[in-house]
C-alpha cells in the first residue's frame, strides 16, 4: 500500500541530503561517520532540522521534576548526562537528528560536493555473469517451456469463439496455434572486479594522528569506489622494514618501532596482484600512506624501479598519500614527484592535517581513474 | 455519509467491547461525542500520527520527518503508539492492529475520558466550527452538539494548499509554509472568548468639541471654566494621538494582524489563514495537556478496574498502566501529575478539606484526620474538568502537601557545574516554575506594537519579558520569516541579559541596539 506520507517523506529526505552536503567537509575532517557504518547504511548525525519560533532559551528556564535527590544534585535524563560529559551537546535544546543514509547515497553526495567524475570504464567490467529470468510469454519455443495453463486458456477462447465448446461436455483440445511458451530475459551483471590494496607505514614515526588521517581517507575511498564498482575487495598491508598482510582492524591499530623499507610493501603488493588479481580482469587500486621517511636512497630507487616496471603498468591508479609527522623528512614524495612527473597513473597527495583530507580525497579520486 | 475516514472499521468482537465500555463510561457520568474507532496497521498508525491524527493534511516535509522518527523508533522497538484520538465531532480514535485485547479495552476506556474532556472542557469551545462571535466559556447548552468536523476541515486545508502548489510549485509554497509555521505560536488563545478582532470603522476625526454643561451666559465662566475646557481638549487630543498609532493597542494575534495588513499575494494569504486556523485548533490541547491526560487516566483506571477486567487480565493491565504512569529520571509525567491531582481533589472534596475553615486550620494533626464526610468529590472533579485549564488547575489545586507527597522539585541550570541541578523543594518555587512553563503553553508573549515603526512602515513586535530571555538564534530566524511576510524590516523589542534591546532584521542583516520598547 502506498502511503500518503511518502511524498512528504521524500521531500524530508531531500532536505536531509542537502544538510549532509552542507556539512560534508566537517564530517570528513572530523571523521564523524566512521564507526557509524553498518552493512549498507551509515547513520549520519545532522543538526536538528527545526522550525524556528520565538521561544525561551532553555538554560534560564529550568523546570519541575519529580523524584528523590537533594538540592544541588544533578537532574537525571538526557540533558544532565549529555552535559556531564563535557562538550557533547552543550546546549540541551540542540537535539541531534540521526538519519540513515545508504552508502550509495553517501557516495553520490560526496561525488556532488567534491565534483568527482565517475570512473571511466576501461573495458574490464565486461566480465559479467548472465542470469536468466522468465518474464513473459511468446508463441514459439521449445516444448519443455510450454505454458500449460495459458495454452489451454487460448484453446478455450478459440473454441468459445468458434462455438465448438460444449459446457455439458467440457473438453478442450489445443491446436498448434494455441500453444504458448515461457520466454526469458537475460540479465547481465558485472561481477566483483575491483580491489583496493591499502599499504601503510607503521614505523615509529607514524603517530596516532597520522593513522587517524589514513583511517578517514580510506573510509571515503572505500565509499566512493564501492559505489563505482559492483563488488569491491580490500586488502591491507602494513610495513616497517618488512611487510606483512593483516586484517582491517590490525591495519589501523598496529604500531611498530622499526625502520622503514617501503620497497618491502611494494614487493608484497606486487606479489598479491600477481597471485590473486590478474590485471587483465581486475581494476586495481593500491594506496600507500607514509610519512615519507624511507630508510635509504637505495630503497627508494628500488621502489621507483618496481613502480615503473611492474606496478604502474598493471594498476588503474596508484595513490601515494604522505602525512606529515614531526619525525619524517618527507623526502619520498619529492622523489616520486621528480621521477614520475609525466606518469598520470601515479597520484601523490600531501595531507598536512585533518582539514587537508577533503582536498586529498579530491586529488586521489578527481581524475576519474 | 462516510462513516469511516479510512475504511478500516472495527471487527465485531471489538465493537461489542466498545459498546460495553461506552455504556459503563456513561453510567459514571461521562458525556462524550460519538466515537468512531478504526483499527490500523503500524505503518498506517505512524503515518496518521505523523499527520497529527488526521488522514488528510496539507503537504509538508515536517510530517515526513515526524514519520521517519516514528517509524524508526518503532522498528528499533523503542516505542509504539498505543492510541490516538482527535478532537472532532464525531471523534475518531485509532487502535493498533495486533495489540492484545486488554490493551484495546484500556485504550477504549482512555479514549472515552479524552472525548468527554474535548466535549466539556471550556478551552475546546474555540474549536467549534459553528461558533459565532464571542464564545461563552461557561454556559452549557442543553444537547450541546457542535460542528467540529475537523477531519473534513483539515482535508479542505490540504486541498487549498495543494491547489496553491499546483499553481506556484511545491518548492515555493513549502518555503512559505515554513515561514508561516515559524509564526504559528503568535496567536491569542483568549481571542475567541473575548470576541476581539473587530475592526473599528474608519472615521475622519472632526474638530475637537469639548462637551459643555448647559449654562446661562453669565454663569458660563463658572460652570465651564476656561482652564477645565483646555484640559479636556488636551485629553481628547492625546486620545486621538494614541488612536493614530497602529495598531491602537498591542495586538496579540500577530497572525491575524499580518493576514489583514501584510502585503500578501492571494495564495500566500490563503496559506497563512490555514496555518492560523490550525494553530487555534491545536492550542487547547497544549493548554490542557496535564488535565486532559490526567482525566483520561483517571477514567480508564476506574472503568477498567471496577467494571471491565477479569482476574486473568489484571496483571497485563497493571503492567501497561504502570508504564503509562512511570516517571523516569526525575522528569515530570503529565499523565501521572494529572491523575494524581484529580484523585487528590476528589479526596479533599469528599472529606471537606477545603474552604475557609480548612485554610485557616493550623493544626497538622487536625488536618491529617479531617473528614467531614461530604462526598462532594465526584461533583467537584467534573466541575474542574469543565472550567479549568492547566494553569488554573495547578494554581488552585497544587498544594504543599501534594508537592511533598509526590516529591516534586524545581531544577535550574548551574553555570558552575555545567548541568541541570535540583534547585529547590520549596512549594512556592515549584509552583512558580510550573506555572511559568504552562502559561501561554510555554510560549513567550509577543505583541504587534507598531506597524509604522519610526515612521518607516517597519513592524515592531514587543516581547513581554517575564524573566526569561528569548532564544537568540531562533528569534533571529523568526525575524527572517516575519520580513518575508511583512516585506519591510521587522524589529522585536525584548530584554537580553537584563538590558532592553531591539533586534532588527532588514532582509540582509541582523542588528541589535539597546532601546525602550516604545519607539
Amino acid at each position: 500500500m502506498s502511503l500518503k506520507i511518502d511524498q512528504d517523506h521524500s521531500r524530508f529526505r531531500n532536505i536531509v541530503r542537502g544538510k549532509i552536503r552542507q556539512n560534508l567537509r566537517k564530517y570528513i575532517s572530523h571523521g564523524e561517520l566512521i564507526g557509524r557504518k553498518g552493512k549498507d547504511l551509515v547513520s549520519v548525525p545532522i543538526p536538528q532540522i527545526d522550525i524556528p519560533r520565538f521561544r525561551f532559551g532553555d538554560r534560564q528556564q529550568g523546570g519541575v521534576g519529580q523524584g528523590d535527590g537533594e538540592v544541588g544534585d544533578p537532574v537525571g535524563g538526557d540533558d544532565g548526562q549529555e552535559n556531564g560529559q563535557g562538550k557533547a551537546g552543550q546546549d540541551p535544546g540542540e537535539h541531534v537528528l540521526e538519519v540513515d543514509v545508504t552508502l550509495d547515497e553517501l557516495a553520490a553526495i560526496l561525488g556532488e560536493e567534491l565534483e568527482l567524475p565517475d570512473i571511466q570504464d576501461k573495458g574490464k567490467s565486461k566480465i559479467t555473469s548472465a542470469k536468466d529470468r522468465y518474464t513473459g510469454i511468446r508463441r514459439v519455443g521449445p516444448e519443455s517451456l510450454r505454458h500449460f495453463k495459458r495454452t489451454y486458456r487460448e484453446a478455450l477462447k478459440r473454441m468459445i469463439a468458434a462455438g465448438t465448446f460444449r459446457p455439458d461436455r467440457p473438453i478442450v483440445v489445443p491446436v498448434p496455434d494455441d500453444k504458448r511458451y515461457r520466454s526469458w530475459k537475460t540479465d547481465v551483471e558485472p561481477v566483483a572486479n575491483a580491489v583496493i590494496i591499502y599499504m601503510m607505514d607503521v614505523s615509529g614515526s607514524m603517530g596516532d594522528e597520522q593513522k587517524e588521517i589514513v583511517r578517514i581517507e580510506s573510509f571515503w575511498i572505500d565509499t566512493w569506489l564501492k559505489a563505482q564498482y559492483k563488488g569491491l575487495e580490500s586488502r591491507y598491508i602494513i610495513h616497517d622494514a618488512v611487510a606483512r598482510e593483516v586484517d582491517r582492524d590490525t591495519f589501523f591499530h598496529t604500531r611498530e618501532s622499526g625502520g622503514t623499507m617501503i620497497s618491502s610493501a611494494y614487493k608484497l603488493c606486487l606479489k598479491m596482484i600477481e597471485d590473486d588479481y590478474p590485471w587483465s580482469e581486475w581494476n586495481i587500486y593500491p594506496f600507500h600512506f607514509s610519512d615519507g621517511d624511507n630508510w635509504s636512497m637505495d630503497d627508494t630507487l628500488t621502489c621507483v624501479e618496481l613502480l615503473k616496471t611492474k606496478l604502474l603498468p598493471q594498476v588503474n591508479m596508484f595513490g601515494y598519500g604522505q602525512v606529515e609527522s614531526p619525525y619524517g623528512s618527507g623526502q619520498f614524495i619529492k622523489d616520486l614527484r621528480e621521477l614520475f612527473s609525466k606518469e598520470d597513473r601515479l597520484v601523490t597527495s600531501e595531507i598536512r592535517d585533518k582539514d587537508a583530507i577533503v582536498n586529498s580525497i579530491k586529488e586521489f579520486l578527481g581524475k576519474g581513474k | 455519509m462516510t462513516e469511516f475516514a479510512l475504511k478500516t472499521s472495527l471487527p465485531q468482537y471489538l465493537r461489542a467491547e466498545q459498546q460495553k465500555i461506552e455504556s459503563i463510561a456513561r453510567s459514571y457520568g461521562l458525556d462524550f461525542f460519538p466515537i468512531i474507532f478504526e483499527i490500523l496497521t503500524y505503518d498506517q498508525m505512524n503515518e496518521i500520527a505523523a499527520y497529527g491524527g488526521f488522514p488528510n493534511r496539507y503537504p509538508h516535509w515536517r510530517f515526513g520527518m515526524e514519520y521517519e522518527q516514528l517509524a524508526k523508533s518503532y522498528e528499533y522497538g523503542l516505542s509504539k503508539i498505543y492510541e490516538m484520538v482527535i478532537n472532532s465531532n464525531p471523534s475518531y480514535a485509532y487502535l493498533l492492529e495486533g495489540n492484545s485485547l486488554v490493551d484495546q479495552k484500556l485504550v477504549m476506556a482512555h479514549v472515552c475520558g479524552h472525548v468527554d474532556f474535548f466535549k466539556n472542557n471550556f478551552t475546546f469551545r474555540s474549536t467549534d466550527l459553528d461558533a459565532t462571535g464571542r464564545i461563552d466559556p461557561v454556559r452549557k447548552v442543553e444537547g450541546y452538539d457542535p460542528n467540529r468536523r475537523w477531519i473534513d476541515k483539515m482535508a479542505n486545508h490540504g486541498a487549498r494548499i495543494r491547489r496553491a502548489t499546483e499553481r506556484h510549485g511545491i518548492q515555493k509554497v513549502e518555503e512559505f509554509i515554513d515561514h508561516c509555521l515559524s509564526l504559528e505560536n503568535l496567536i491569542d488563545p483568549w481571542g475567541p472568548f473575548l470576541g476581539r478582532h473587530k475592526e473599528s470603522p474608519e472615521e475622519e476625526p472632526g474638530e475637537i468639541e469639548v462637551p459643555r454643561l448647559r449654562s446661562k451666559d453669565y454663569m458660563e465662566s463658572f460652570i465651564n471654566p476656561e482652564e477645565y475646557i483646555e484640559e479636556q481638549r488636551r485629553k481628547i487630543e492625546e486620545e486621538r494621538e494614541r488612536e493614530k498609532r497602529f495598531p491602537e493597542r498591542p495586538e496579540r494575534d500577530v497572525l491575524m494582524f499580518l493576514l489583514n495588513h501584510a502585503p500578501l499575494e492571494r495564495w500566500e494569504r490563503d496559506v497563512l489563514a490555514v496555518i492560523r486556523e490550525e494553530a487555534y485548533y491545536f492550542f487547547p490541547q497544549m493548554q490542557t495537556k496535564i488535565m486532559n491526560e490526567g482525566w483520561a487516566v483517571f477514567w480508564h483506571s476506574k472503568i477498567m478496574t471496577e467494571r471491565v477486567l477479569d482476574a486473568s487480565e489484571i496483571i497485563d493491565y497493571a503492567d501497561h498502566n504502570a508504564g503509562v504512569l512511570a516517571t523516569s529520571q526525575g522528569r515530570l509525567n503529565p499523565y501521572k501529575l494529572g491523575v494524581e491531582l484529580f484523585r487528590h481533589i476528589e479526596d479533599r472534596w469528599n472529606k471537606g478539606q477545603f474552604g475557609r475553615e480548612w485554610e485557616e486550620c493550623d493544626s497538622l494533626e487536625a488536618k491529617k484526620h479531617w473528614d467531614l464526610r461530604l462526598g462532594l468529590g465526584r461533583r467537584k472533579i467534573f466541575e474542574v474538568r469543565a472550567l479549568y485549564s492547566d494553569v488554573t488547575f495547578i494554581d488552585e489545586f497544587l498544594t504543599p502537601e501534594f508537592c511533598r507527597e509526590h516529591k516534586l522539585f524545581s531544577f535550574a541550570w548551574s553555570n558552575r557545574n555545567e548541568r541541570y541541578e535540583i534547585d529547590s523543594r520549596e512549594f512556592r518555587q515549584i509552583k512558580e516554575k510550573l506555572l511559568f512553563q504552562l502559561t501561554n503553553a510555554g510560549n513567550p508573549f509577543i505583541y504587534v506594537e507598531d506597524a509604522n515603526f519610526e515612521n518607516r512602515g517597519e513592524l515592531l513586535l514587543k516581547h513581554e519579558h517575564q524573566g526569561v530571555d528569548l532564544r537568540a538564534d531562533y528569534a533571529k530566524e523568526t525575524l527572517r520569516s516575519l520580513v518575508r511576510i511583512w516585506k519591510r524590516p521587522v524589529s522585536v523589542a525584548t530584554i537580553v541579559e537584563g538590558k532592553p534591546t531591539i533586534v532588527r532584521y532588514d532582509g540582509r542583516e541582523h542588528t541589535s541596539r539597546s532601546g525602550k520598547s516604545s519607539g
